[in-house]
Parts: structure tokens; sequence; C-alpha cells
């Protein structure tokens, strides 16, 4: 054996040669996406052809667009005879369309909820923020509700104080046991609502009067509506469908069978059903006399059912976790709730990531049923504003513009998700480059 | 068991009795307001404008009843209804009243418990057709489409109406009013078969009215009307005196204008005990004697509030038809206030 003669040793990288002729380029591009064989070729341009036949469609109807004006005769006027879009109506109904009847010099208010809506979600949603700001977020709910419905701050504030009291019985009862702690607080929170609520807001009222002007439930409308039912729809359900998810993986029969239960009802009935209940059948149920808030009631509803479907989306996250996680977990001598906020709850709602903001976006969508039971969504203020003799016969205007308008809002929630799966990427998965 | 059924009884009874005791006017007054269910939109019926505030033929009612009893014809909560829950609303008292373009039915009067106040609109199912077809009758519509709203007793006299006339027909059922005009707009239905009211503001919304006719054939009675619940006849009575208050206010050509003037001044018997110049009904109803001139006054007479929602000077341009006064071959008749 003797060692090869190395006696030459390339010094320089090969210039590269140029490529094929035919290949790479725009042309190559087309060839091989748009006109690789004839199915291929066929297809492209069917699409094509109908592609162009759309725009031509609507380019014109576009292109006449008629912005001023007071009805839909004076578009027509405008218009003589061409075809054209009159977006006359949304000049002058989308404040309408926006906040239902909610009064037009208190517009400030929900804008203001809405903005605050952004500075409270900021430090949920993103990293880098200082962790005091989450104390905003809490405080948030309270804050939008006495922006929106008005009325003496004190009712919010008297609900928080109940929270206080219930994390202070809990934290004193909590030696003689978690379940003994738990009920104390429920009950104590219970009875401070019930009893000392509405006394200390009456007092309070007339020693410190923080008043806004109230708005009643019923004129409150529009996407404002269907916003405040969608966000409060999407905070309570997640956490109500975590416990509901944990409850049905529970190893105490009597907890996994009550949450089987309500999961397995509430999915086995349509969400108009529950909307009618709520609207319709609880009016004979409650007491007469008793005004239980409408939207109050959609609310819960609506949450109710989320939560239920979110309760699926996250199992499924926990079942995707290995059986090891669970083990290691224990073996680190983590209790149930330690292992599971620190071990296999970071892991299961990253996994259900999509599925979570699939069923926002659909919760979000929902809202627009409860045009069905009388509430004034967008849907239903379209109806209405054709019911207006100006506007009567008017269609595609104001779909496309509350198409719009819903399409902003779940396409930012998916750009949301996204984001949020790239920022926790830990693995190296092999991924499709999006 | 005994006591259980006691106390179920007891119960019971508390509780009908609390819902007896409190009348609905002494709760719209205690309230200072009246909730008044309409539908989410009709043209001419009622509908908001773009300052949130509501018109329309049921929305004056309800506003005459708030001047009757509340003296402020602005002191009325407008409900949206949808079909399905005009009635609960209605029953479980969410609203203290309907004015819904409802037609007065036997079923609805008496298996529903309510109690109807009268009719404030004669309506009838009607067809139209583009002048195109070349039709002039509903007899000629042998093999057409028809395009009807769903869940209506449209739906019930269209079916009854053909089968007795023996001629056969495609129906196209479709979810809501908007949806049907443009159905009918892009040709997937040879006609439209809906309340002559609706039809009439249907057409007046089309590009070119004067290409669509309405068939003669009126098919069914659809007499609309306020409705409120059964069991307290103060309040029906409230409801149904106020909408013949207004027809008499037509008979005796009191008007919004001159209804203050004519209290006063008036010679006739009649006007005087309608602004309650002599007799003492208002304080029979439980309210005082002008409840009749306040409701006159806000809203007009029922002929004023016909033109200014449905009449001749609004783009729907309804005929008075069946709603003229009897006096002029109609069918409103104002009972005697007397």
């Amino acid at each position: 054996m003797n060692m090869h003669n190395i006696s030459w040793v390339r010094q320089d990288i090969v210039a590269p040669s140029p490529r094929p002729p035919g290949q790479g380029g725009v042309m190559d591009w087309v060839r091989k996406n748009l006109f690789n064989g004839w199915v291929s070729s066929l297809l492209t341009v069917a699409s094509v052809m109908a592609i162009a036949w759309g725009v031509m469609a609507i380019a014109p109807w576009l292109g006449n667009s008629v912005w001023h004006a007071g009805s839909l005769s004076e578009c027509r006027q405008i218009l003589d005879g061409a075809p054209g879009a009159c977006w006359g109506v949304i000049r002058d109904r989308w404040t309408q369309l926006l906040f239902g009847f909610y009064p037009t010099a208190l517009y400030w208010r929900p804008m203001l909820a809405f903005v605050l809506l952004f500075a409270a979600l900021a430090p949920i949603l993103f990293r880098g923020l200082p962790q005091r700001a989450l104390w905003f977020s809490a405080v948030y709910p309270g804050l939008a509700f006495w922006l929106i419905w008005g009325g003496s701050l004190w009712l919010p504030v008297s609900i928080y104080l109940g929270f206080a009291v219930a994390t202070g019985l809990f934290s004193i009862a909590v030696r003689s046991g978690v379940g003994l702690a738990a009920t104390a607080a429920i009950v104590g929170a219970a009875l401070w609502w019930l009893y000392a609520t509405p006394a200390l807001v009456e007092i309070a009222t007339d020693t410190a009067p923080i008043l806004l002007v109230p708005v009643t439930s019923r004129e409150l409308g529009g996407f404002l509506l269907s916003i405040v039912i969608g966000v409060s729809g999407i905070a309570l359900s997640l956490p109500l469908g975590i416990l509901l998810a944990l409850g049905r993986r529970s190893g105490l029969p009597l907890i996994r069978m009550l949450s089987v239960t309500f999961i397995e009802f509430i999915r086995g009935v349509p969400l108009i059903t529950l909307l009618f209940t709520a609207s319709l059948l609880l009016n004979y149920f409650l007491p007469p006399g008793t005004s239980f808030d409408l939207i109050l009631r959609v609310v819960i509803m609506v949450t109710l059912f989320a939560s239920a479907y979110m309760a699926e989306v996250i199992r499924g996250g926990l079942a995707a976790l290995p059986r090891g996680q669970y083990e290691a977990a224990g073996a680190l001598g983590l209790d149930y709730w330690k292992a599971q906020r620190l071990v296999i709850l970071p892991q299961a709602l990253k996994i259900s990531i999509p599925g979570i903001v699939n069923s926002f976006i659909g919760l979000f969508k929902d809202t627009t049923l409860v045009m069905f039971i009388g509430l004034l969504d967008p849907i239903a203020l379209a109806a209405a504003i054709r019911a207006n003799t100006n506007w009567q016969g008017i269609y595609w205007e104001l779909f496309i513009f509350i198409g719009a308008v819903f399409f902003v809002f779940c396409f930012g929630m998916s750009r949301y998700s996204q984001y949020l799966e790239q920022r926790l990427r830990t693995d190296h998965r092999w991924e499709e480059c999006a | 068991m005994k006591t259980m059924i006691a106390i179920a009884t007891v119960t019971a009874a508390t509780l009908s009795a609390g819902l007896a005791s409190a009348g609905t006017l002494a709760d719209v007054q205690t309230r200072g307001k009246l909730n008044c269910g309409v539908t989410g939109g009709q043209a001419g019926f009622s509908a908001p404008d773009a300052n949130g505030v509501w018109h329309g033929m049921d929305v004056d009612y309800c506003r005459a009843i708030a001047a009757a009893v509340l003296k402020d014809p602005n002191a009325v909560t407008f409900v949206p209804t949808t079909g399905q829950t005009r009635f609960t609303a209605l029953a479980s008292g969410e609203v203290d009243i309907l004015a819904r373009t409802t037609t007065w039915t036997f079923s609805r009067d008496v298996d529903l418990k309510f109690s109807f106040a009268g009719v404030n609109y004669y309506d009838g199912q009607a067809f139209m057709v583009p002048k195109s077809l070349g039709i002039s009758s509903a007899k000629d519509l042998d093999g057409a489409t028809v395009c009807i709203q769903t869940g209506t007793t449209t739906e019930l006299n269209l079916a009854e109406y053909f089968r007795r006339i023996n001629i056969k027909y495609e129906p196209v059922p479709v979810e809501n009013n908007a949806d049907v005009q443009q159905k009918f707009l892009a040709g997937a239905c040879d006609v439209i078969s809906s309340d002559g009211s609706d039809l009439a503001s249907t057409r007046s919304s089309f590009k070119n009215p004067q290409d669509y006719i309405i068939l003669p054939e009126i098919i069914s009675k659809e007499p609309l009307g306020p409705l409120v619940r059964q069991g307290d006849d103060q309040w029906a009575d409230i409801a149904r005196w106020t909408l013949n208050a207004l027809i008499s206010a037509e008979e005796l050509g009191v008007t919004a204008e001159n209804a203050d003037k004519d209290a006063a001044e008036a010679d006739n018997p009649d006007i005087g005990r309608l602004l309650g110049k002599d007799d003492k009904l208002g304080e029979m109803l439980g309210l005082d004697n002008e409840w009749a001139k306040r409701a006159v006054s806000a809203v007009g007479n029922y002929g004023e509030i016909f033109d200014r929602n449905l009449g001749e000077k609004t783009p729907i341009a309804l005929e008075r038809g069946l709603n003229s006064l009897w006096t002029k071959g109609g069918l409103m008749y104002g009972l005697p206030l007397r």
C-alpha cells in the first residue's frame, strides 16, 4: 500500500456554466407551470377566460361607482341607464352599519373601547412587552363595559371587588383544602355580587358620581354588536374550552362525565337553537319582570357553544402529545396543575393554534346569526336599510361592504395565527416554504 | 308528595298573581317607555332612517299609543322582531304591543292567546309579472315558475289557489324578500307572489317599474293589525280604541294640524267627544281625556298616516283601495266613540 501521489489540487472554484438553452426564465416558468401538457394548457386557458369574463362583468359596474347620492333613484338618474355601483348607500349609512343606533354624540366611547382593545391584547399577543401591562388587560373588560354601556363606574368596580373577595376567601381557606376554599370563594363572590354590589354602587355613586350617559343594549347594533359578541365569546371560550378539554381527559369520573355530556350536548345542537333558547325560552323560565339583558344572554350562549368546539380542538392537541411528556412531568415531581401549566398545555396549545384560530374565525362570523332573534347585526341592518324607501332595491353594495369588513377582521386573525406558529416553532419539522 | 304539590301550587299561584296584578298600562307608565314590536324592516310599515329614527305605518301606530299613554310620541322603544320571534316576544312580555304586519287569523287570536286591536291595513296576496310575458290574468299562469318567500302563509295560499283553478306551477322558495327581488330580476322566475302592498313597494324599487304589472287577482285576505296579550282587557281596549280614534279622526276631518283648534271650537259633538271636550271617555280607559287628541296631534289621523308612509306621494305610491273610509268605498270604519 502506498499513498496516492497528489499531483494536482484545484485551487479556484469552477465558474458556473450558463444554463442550457430553454431552461429558466419567464418562458420556462410559464411552460412548466401553466402549459405543462394539454390538460394543464386547457385549464389555464379556461381559467384565464373565466377571470377575464368576471373582470369584464364587474369592472364597468365598479368603474361607474356613484358615491354622492341620497337614494337609489338618484343613483339611477346619475348613471342614466349605465351599470354602476351605488355606494351612496354606504356613505349614507356606514355609521349605522358600524354602530347600529348608538347615539351619534357618543361614538367616541365604542371607538375608544376598540382602540384600547388592542392595547389590552398587545401584552397577550406579542412578546417583549413588560409583564405589568397585563394589569391593563385584566382591567380592560370592565372598562370596555363601562365605556360601551355607560352608567356608573362603580358597577364594574364593584364586580371586580367580587373577584377580590373570592381571591381573599380562597387564600384564607386554602389551608383547609382546595375544594373547600374554592366553594367558599364562589359562594362569597356570589353573595357579594347579589347583596353588596347594589348597595355599594348606590352609595359610591352618591358620594362620587362618576357617570357616563347610559346606552341600552337595544341601541347597540352593526359591527359594534358583532365585535362585542365575538370578542367576549372568544375571550371566554378559550379558558372554558381548556378546562373542558382537561375535564374530558380527567381521571375523576364525575368531572369526565360532566365534561363529555356538556361537550356532546352543545355540539349536537345547532347554534341557532341555542340563540332561540336565549331569546325566547329563557323569558318563560325566568320570573316575570326579570330583565336579563338580551346581549348578555346571547354572549353566554355563544360562549358555551364555542367552548365545546374549543374543548375538542384542544383535546386534539393534548392527544398529540406523547405519553412520555406526562410521565416526565410526573417524574419531576410536579403536581397535576403545575404539570399542565408548565409542560403539557404549552405544547398542546401550540399544536392546536390553527384549530383554535379556526374556531375563533368561525365564531366571529357566526355572530351574524343573531339577526334571527331580532338583534340588528350588520346583515339585519342591511335588511332594515333596504326597507327604507330611499334604498329599497339595493343589494350587492351593502353585502360587499359587510363582507369586506368581515374579511379584514378574519384575515387579520388568520395572519396573526401564522405569525404565532412561526414564533413558537422550536422543532425542526420539514415544512413547505410558504 | 302532598307538600310538594302544595308548594308547587302556591308557587304557581304567586307567579300568576304576580303576572295578573301588574297591568300592562301600569307597567308601561312606570317604565316611561312603550316597548313596541315591529318588523326589522319592511318598506312603508317600519324601517329606520339614517339617524336611526323609525318610520312607517306600524311605527306611527305605536307612536300614537305612546302619545296617548305616556304623552310623548317618542317614548317608544322599537324592538325589531322576526317572523319566528314575534309571538314569543309578545307572549313573554318583552314587548307590550306587537305591530308587525301580522295577519289577524283565527288560530293566532284563539290558539296563541292574543287579542287583535283591529285592522290597520287590509292586504291580500297578489301576483306580479313582467309585461313582456303578455299576461293579464293569473288564470294564464299555467306552467309558470313562481318565486315565494318560505315559511309564510303565501305558500299555502298559492298552492290552494292554483289547485282550485286547476293549473300547474313550479314554486321557487326563497329565503327573504330581497332575494326574491334579485331572483325575479335575474329571470329565475316568471312571477312573484306576495302581499299586494309588498309587491307595489317592490315594483317601485325596480329600475323600470313600468315594465312590470300586478295582476288583478287577489287570492287571499290578509287583514294586518296590531295585537296584545290576551287577558289584559284594559290594555287591549287602549290599543283598540286608539286605532279607532285615528280612523274616526279621519272620518271627522280632524288632522294633526287642526286637532288643537278643533278641541276648543268644534260644534260637532262627535269631534268634542274624540278630543275630550265633552265626555270623559279617556278616564274610562284609565287615561286622561285628551288621550286621543294627543295621538292625532302626534301622528295625524289614519289617512295622514297612510299618505305619509304608503300613499301616492311616496315612492311606494299605493292607492287607498280597501283601506279607504267606508264612506268612500273602503273598509275603514271607525267604531263610535261615545
